[in-house]
């Protein structure tokens, strides 16, 4: 398993040039050939979500992707939410709201959120625990992550 | 003396200060583990089989790879009791001959590249020959079942009993004697982040530094020189940003040794990220527990004796450095739970059996003896055709202190209290009306309680009572102003997660004048932090708080006494407030970092009174103190399906004074969640041949938004003098009462069948097969 291609990701606005084999998932690559480790391995498997990304806009788990898949296609990660010292909504509201303890998954809620919220701004508050349930928290009972991406979809409309 | 005046006119103890944890951690700046580059990568070859005999290891050829053969210099992992009739046995780093369960590390192979290491892995050929493996504790126990260790007779580690002068005469008093058989099925922590290690090697001084996912980081040095036989001095552990950890991580990793001593023999970096199935087979387990037990009552209602037998499960070793008494003896010394009960006989003991060792996860048998206590409670007061919150009221303690039957000292808390206050806000009576409407349409709800205490901050005395070897408990604070007037407080605690930089700043603030956002907290760093015991057990707060205020007193007296040499004033009228020094009543002042400055770069005016520079310790080793809290759990079971729904949760909690609520809430809000995980759907399912059919996160299931309901808060604050900022620990006290609250309900919901669930978790399956025996389903009921 050692044949490697050349692909292109576009992470955040930067293209990485990088040589994977076949089997290299894109958390992988993104982490490792692209050096961006806020993206978190929660389970390899696809059920934690920690290494939700948004890849043209939709969240994947990027466990569960080849990094060959995302060839070319524009990738985000928690590293590309805020602008220069200014943070995203949800970055400020997951700290106003003390929507983390670990922090381990929540570069993965945060991606999740801001993904849905681009697309769905005006989601129910049920629909929005049910979107949620798509990924796991260990520390904070989930009461101040709904609260927080909550409160990032009012600004996230206002704005 | 004047009256303590607080640093900066408004106290920062108290506020909801936002974390200064947060900003790294919600930009990805966060520094885990795993993100570290390696040289080296390394994958261990784990056993696919519980129990039996190594034959041969087969490797293929250049194959970087480790074994016990190659490890015969390192001593195993032997921790100690001194009591309790414990038999110390051993864990090798890598599996010497024998293997003990499914998981257990075989030989280690290390490639340049994380996948070769893995390729190589899967060609590493292992001949075992298998034997038949102990997995339940009560098969462990029965006459004639083979030894997991030959040192231990009959396969009890550990044995632990207490019965109190004259209970037989008390027990014949009863007017009722009420049973459980409680069952607690085995569980994983399971941190976000599982485990992880990166040893890298320095040839220019030879020292090793360890990054790992450690609790512990002082201990895990410790333990890993003793065992490869070098000196501390050459070895650094360090925790980074650790992904949760609710005790997994507070043992000691076999591969964690392994890493530091290829490391050294390589003269390179060596990294390991556990993978998630690694993870739930064989990182640490728990709470596998059998516990018979019977209550005798008064006809008042009132518990006079408690008779218990507990069996847990603790697997195939012992974990360091507290032993596998861990849960058998907590569950010893605590099972009586915050009543008032005083003739007390049990027997606790610990089981080994070819499964994954245990070790503590957040409670430490408190949630299984918790849960199991409330069903006698609530059986009991099923018998006097009471509510169940009478029963607990004519038996809860209220005097304080309170000795226990069992020795423990209970200092002021507010049992009743939160228990009223709980059953106000939830309105109990009013949902026993919307009970009996919902049960004439057919619908099951059910109501349930828990009250409970956690015994949290608690120093070295609690632990020396076990007979530990390493008695942990004291907590060292090294606390400096440098000459920029920055503050740094270098701390033996190891927080990840829990906000402690935060609230320690917090502590301090007030203390010494200056603002939190120019105190720094540092941790997880053996190079940089006094020797301590590292974050667990409800501890942190209580004790690195403590020694924070400790130290910062004595920063404030000298900053007092410099500042009244400097304002020509007596240090008794100094206030110090945001950073400066104040004559009382005046105009005068002077910052402190002026007088900061000063006792570096001055301090020949001072006349020789002041010593030089500006850095203190504080030390504390308190005898520990008692949160106490009432859980509530509304659900509404589905006959049909056996589902249960958590329609909410609501805790009166008393955890002392709250330094910070965000942070306090917060750590109630994840135990909850943790204990309605453990009530209703975690579960580490062996098969009979040791196999363990959980090794997803799709099948030991951690709770999803979706499980868990709005939890309700309510605080009661009770100063207690057992700690002198007057703040308890409140980190495990969710995870105790809910699994307690959350099967109660359920049991209250299936009244009507007069079934009696005291197996947890609660599954749809365990709830289908009690529904189905009861023989009182409905006959229209399509799947009865």
């Amino acid at each position: 398993m050692t044949d490697k291609t050349n692909i292109t990701l576009n992470i955040n606005g930067r293209n990485h040039a990088i040589s994977v084999e076949s089997r290299r998932t894109l958390a992988d690559a993104i982490r490792e050939e692209c050096g961006q480790t806020g993206t978190h391995i929660g389970c390899e498997h696809g059920v934690c979500g920690a290494c939700t990304v948004l890849v043209s806009g939709e969240p994947v788990r990027s466990c569960l992707m080849f990094a060959q898949q995302a060839a070319g296609k524009e990738i985000r990660t928690v590293e590309g939410l805020a602008r220069g010292d200014e943070m995203h909504p949800m970055q400020r509201t997951f700290m106003e709201n003390h929507g983390l303890q670990c922090g381990f998954c929540t570069p993965g809620f945060l991606m999740l959120a801001v993904g849905v919220l681009e697309k769905e701004p005006d989601i129910s508050d049920h629909d929005l625990v049910d979107v949620l349930s798509s990924n796991l928290c260990r520390c904070t009972g989930y009461q101040n992550i709904i609260k927080a991406v909550r409160a990032a979809a009012i600004e996230m409309r206002q704005s | 003396m004047t009256a303590h005046t607080k640093g900066s006119g408004t106290t920062w103890v108290g506020r909801s200060l936002r974390r200064v944890e947060d900003p790294a951690l919600v930009t990805g700046q966060g520094r885990f583990t795993a993100d570290l580059p390696a040289v080296h990568w390394v994958r261990f070859v784990r056993s696919s089989v519980a129990a039996g005999t190594i034959g041969s290891i087969t490797a293929p050829d250049g194959a970087g790879i480790v074994t016990a053969a190659d490890l015969k210099s390192l001593k195993p992992i032997r921790p100690m009791l001194s009591k309790f009739n414990y038999v110390a046995v051993g864990q090798p780093i890598l599996a010497d001959g024998v293997v003990r369960f499914t998981g257990e590390a075989i030989a280690a192979v290390y490639a340049r590249g994380k996948d070769e290491a893995e390729d190589i892995a899967e060609l590493i050929e292992v001949e075992i020959a298998e034997t038949s493996p102990l997995i339940d504790a009560i098969d462990a126990l029965a006459d004639g079942a083979p030894l997991v260790h030959a040192e231990a007779t009959g396969n009890v580690i550990v044995e632990g009993r207490i019965v109190t002068p004259g209970f037989d005469e008390v027990w014949k008093t009863a007017h009722t004697i009420i049973r459980v058989d409680g069952r607690s099925r085995r569980q994983n922590a399971t941190p976000m982040e599982a485990r992880a290690g990166h040893a890298a090697f320095d040839a220019s001084t030879g020292r090793v530094t360890l990054t790992c996912t450690t609790q512990m980081p002082h201990l895990t040095r410790t333990a890993v020189c003793d065992i490869i036989g070098m000196p501390e001095s050459d070895l650094r552990v360090v925790a980074p940003d650790v992904g949760g950890g609710f005790g997994q991580k507070m043992s000691l990793a076999p591969e964690y040794v392994l890493l530091v001593w290829l490391a050294r023999k390589l003269r390179s970096s060596v990294a390991w990220t556990e993978d998630r199935r690694e993870n739930l087979i064989a990182s640490f387990h728990s709470r596998d527990q059998h516990v018979e037990l019977e209550g005798a009552f008064d006809k008042g209602g009132k518990l006079l004796a408690l008779r218990g037998d507990i069996v847990a499960n603790v697997g195939a070793y012992s974990c360091f450095p507290t032993t596998s008494g861990v849960e058998p003896l907590m569950a010893l010394a605590e099972l009586p739970g915050p009543y008032d009960v005083r003739a007390y006989h049990c027997r606790s003991r610990g089981v080994l059996t070819h499964t994954c060792p245990m070790a503590p996860y957040r409670g430490v048998s408190r949630p299984v003896i918790t849960f199991v206590l409330e069903r006698l409670m609530d059986k009991a007061a099923a018998f006097f055709a009471i509510e169940p919150t009478e029963l607990r009221r004519r038996n809860l303690i209220d005097t304080f202190p309170y000795t226990s039957a069992t020795g423990l000292v209970f200092d002021d808390g507010s049992y009743k209290a939160t228990m009223e206050m709980a059953i106000a806000a939830i309105d109990l009576r009013s949902f026993r009306k919307q009970q009996q409407t919902a049960r004439e349409n057919g619908r099951y709800l059910g109501i349930g309680f828990a009250t409970f205490s956690e015994r949290t901050g608690y120093g070295t005395p609690a632990f020396a009572a076990r007979g530990m070897a390493i008695s942990p408990g004291f907590e060292t604070v090294h606390l400096s102003i440098d000459p920029s007037g920055f503050v740094e407080a270098r701390i033996g605690s190891s927080p990840h997660g829990q906000g402690l930089r935060t609230s320690l700043a917090q502590i301090i603030a007030d203390e010494i004048g200056i603002d939190p956002e120019f105190i720094k907290v540092v941790h997880g760093d053996t190079d940089r932090s006094p020797y301590g015991w590292g974050t667990f057990a409800s501890r942190s707060l209580v004790l690195s708080g403590g020694a924070s205020l400790i130290a910062a007193q004595k920063i404030r007296a000298k900053l007092v006494k410099m500042a009244g040499h400097m304002l020509e004033a007596a240090p008794e009228d100094i206030t110090l407030q945001a950073g400066s020094a104040h004559v009382i009543g005046t105009d005068r002042s002077i910052t402190i970092a002026t007088l900061v400055r000063a006792a570096y770069h001055q301090v020949h005016i001072f006349n020789g009174e002041i010593e030089p520079g500006m850095t203190e310790t504080g030390t504390y080793d308190p005898s520990g103190t008692f949160s106490n809290a009432c859980h509530v759990a509304l659900v509404e079971v589905d006959i049909d399906t056996g589902r249960v729904e958590m329609k909410k949760f609501l805790v009166a909690e008393d955890a002392g004074l709250i330094i910070n609520p965000m942070i306090a809430d917060g750590q109630v809000h994840g135990g909850v969640a943790q204990g309605i995980g453990n009530a209703l759907l975690e579960e580490i399912i062996y098969d009979e041949t040791g196999n363990i059919l959980s090794s997803t996160l799709a099948d030991f299931l951690p709770p999803t938004s979706r499980e868990i309901p709005e939890i309700e808060l309510h605080h009661i604050e009770t100063l207690t003098g057992n700690s002198i900022t007057k703040a308890k620990g409140l980190g495990e006290g969710g995870a105790i009462g809910a699994p307690a609250a959350v099967i109660s309900a359920i049991n209250d919901a299936l009244s009507p069948f007069g079934v009696s669930i005291d197996e947890m978790p609660a599954t749809p399956q365990r709830i289908r097969a009690a529904l189905r025996s009861s023989g009182k389903l409905p006959s229209h009921g399509r799947f009865a």
